[in-house]
């Protein structure tokens, strides 16, 4: 295949960048997307020009770190999966594709593809995790009753990797879905329990700090979610900040 | 519970529940309306009562109008934090591919609604405001007969009016489709993610413009005296 890249080039957080038009040329419909910008890349290593700087790490769908807004979607065409497992055949010979990073005001870019997704780990730290002795004494977790239904819940919560494409996504750049799956794991399971109340009110107080915006229920973020969280998580998510503020 | 209100949850619930108070006025008025295509009786005396009785002028519609000014108010506020959330704008965007049209606009249909409720402040509840408490006729009479039903009537001889009154619904339709069963989710309940609060929701974004549509056509076609 050969295609025409429309990518989004920014030398660093402060300077103002613009998309640069790239050509590539005998791409394998069975590379990833990210594969066919390796090849971009080593195209522009032996020209002598600077690479393209995107975010990868597991290449396997599961670490969240690889983004991009291809073709005005996150994580591209397909659904249910990330950037590292968007397949080339899902474009055709002679295509243009445009490429960007995740755009929100919380996301700012540190160069080219690369965004600044550290307000999301300043939420978590705000209040995504259970406090419990871990000395030694910890206790067996099957002797806690949970229903299946529950359990299963929380399992679809807690696959959210946390990649921000629902942020990229959302036409108001909220962060809800997140929250939503990160708040839900925690209120569908007794261990989350005690820390309820504390949980929803910080995180989404430091949600709402880190300027991300209002959700407006379009769904999109549902739609291009690679791990298919629900909107359900939101409805969750908003339940629980209304008990913990009564 | 304040400090609910400020978080960015607290004002969806905040919209959710004004738009629950008017989705729930849509309903009253639209009744009252419909009384005017099968009884002039009818509708002359509900429209006399609606109008007159201290119960609905002196509490129910202060808190209509504050519902309404509220609803406009944080829609606007809302947006503009919205748009300072997004940064910088894509290059290519493709909404179409993940949401609906309805649901990405909801700012533009509430403006063309909000353009007519203005209209409709300075058409009718203006000059009736003057007629009872300015001028201090409240008895509902003209000419020796009540005035309502002729006075709608009236109103809906000019097919301007009847064609800004049409386009007007067709939005108020589009604003419903999605703000329905978004008013459910905002509420923190996952009922309108349900087939059936879907249908029922598109059924009343539907059924409720078009009746008022339908009044004002008859009107203007087969009242037109």
């Amino acid at each position: 295949m050969n295609l025409t890249l429309k990518i989004w080039r920014q030398k660093d957080s402060n300077a103002k960048g613009q998309m640069v038009d790239y050509k590539v040329t005998e791409i394998s419909e069975h590379m990833s997307f990210l594969e066919m910008m390796d090849v971009l890349n080593e195209q522009l290593v032996n020209s002598g020009e600077e690479p393209v700087a995107f975010d990868h790490d597991c290449r396997e769908g599961i670490c969240g770190m690889c983004s991009m807004y291809i073709n005005g979607e996150a994580h591209g065409p397909d659904r249910g999966v990330t950037t590292c497992q968007l397949h080339m055949r899902m474009f055709k010979d002679g295509d243009t594709i445009t490429i960007e990073p995740f755009r929100a005001a919380a996301f700012p870019v540190i160069k080219d593809l690369i965004v600044d997704r550290n307000s999301f780990e300043r939420i978590q730290q705000a209040g995504g995790y259970i406090s419990v002795n871990t000395s030694g004494n910890t206790q067996d977790a099957n002797s806690l009753p949970i229903s299946k239904h529950a359990a299963d819940e929380a399992m679809d919560a807690a696959t959210c990797i946390g990649c921000g494409a629902c942020v990229a996504t959302c036409k108001n750049s909220s962060a809800m879905l997140f929250v939503g799956a990160k708040v839900s794991q925690y209120a569908l399971l007794p261990q989350g329990q005690v820390e309820a109340a504390d949980r929803v009110k910080n995180m989404v107080a430091q949600m709402d700090l880190e300027g991300f915006g209002n959700c407006t229920n379009t769904g999109a973020c549902e739609v291009e979610c690679p791990k298919g969280i629900s909107l359900d998580n939101i409805a969750r998510m908003n339940r629980e900040l209304m008990k913990a503020s009564i | 519970m304040s400090g609910f209100f400020k978080s960015s949850i607290g004002r969806k619930v905040a919209m959710a529940l004004s738009a629950f108070f008017l989705m729930f006025f849509l309903i009253m008025h639209l009744s009252v309306n419909l009384l005017s295509l099968f009884s002039e009786d009818a509708f002359n005396t509900a429209s006399h009562f609606m109008g007159t009785n201290p119960l609905v002028q002196f509490a129910l519609q202060p808190v209509l109008i504050i519902g309404v000014v509220f609803h406009f108010v944080m829609g606007f506020i809302l947006e503009l934090k919205n748009k300072k959330a997004q940064g910088v704008a894509y290059a290519k965007n493709n909404g179409a591919a993940n949401s609906t049209w309805m649901s990405r606009n909801m700012i533009y249909s509430g403006i063309a609604i909000l353009a007519f409720i203005i209209l409709h402040f300075i058409d009718f509840w203006i000059p009736e405001l003057n007629t009872k408490y300015v001028v201090g006729d409240m008895s509902g009479m003209y000419n020796g007969e009540m005035r309502y039903f002729h006075e709608l009537v009236e109103k809906f001889h000019s097919p301007l009016r009847v064609g800004a009154y049409v386009i007007a619904f067709v939005f108020l339709g589009l604003h419903l489709a999605h703000g329905f069963t978004s008013a459910f989710q905002s509420m923190g309940s996952t009922a309108g993610r349900k087939k059936a609060l879907q249908n029922f929701g598109k059924a009343y974004s539907i059924i409720i413009p078009l009746g008022f549509i339908i009044i004002a056509l008859y009107h203007h076609l087969f009242n037109n005296h």
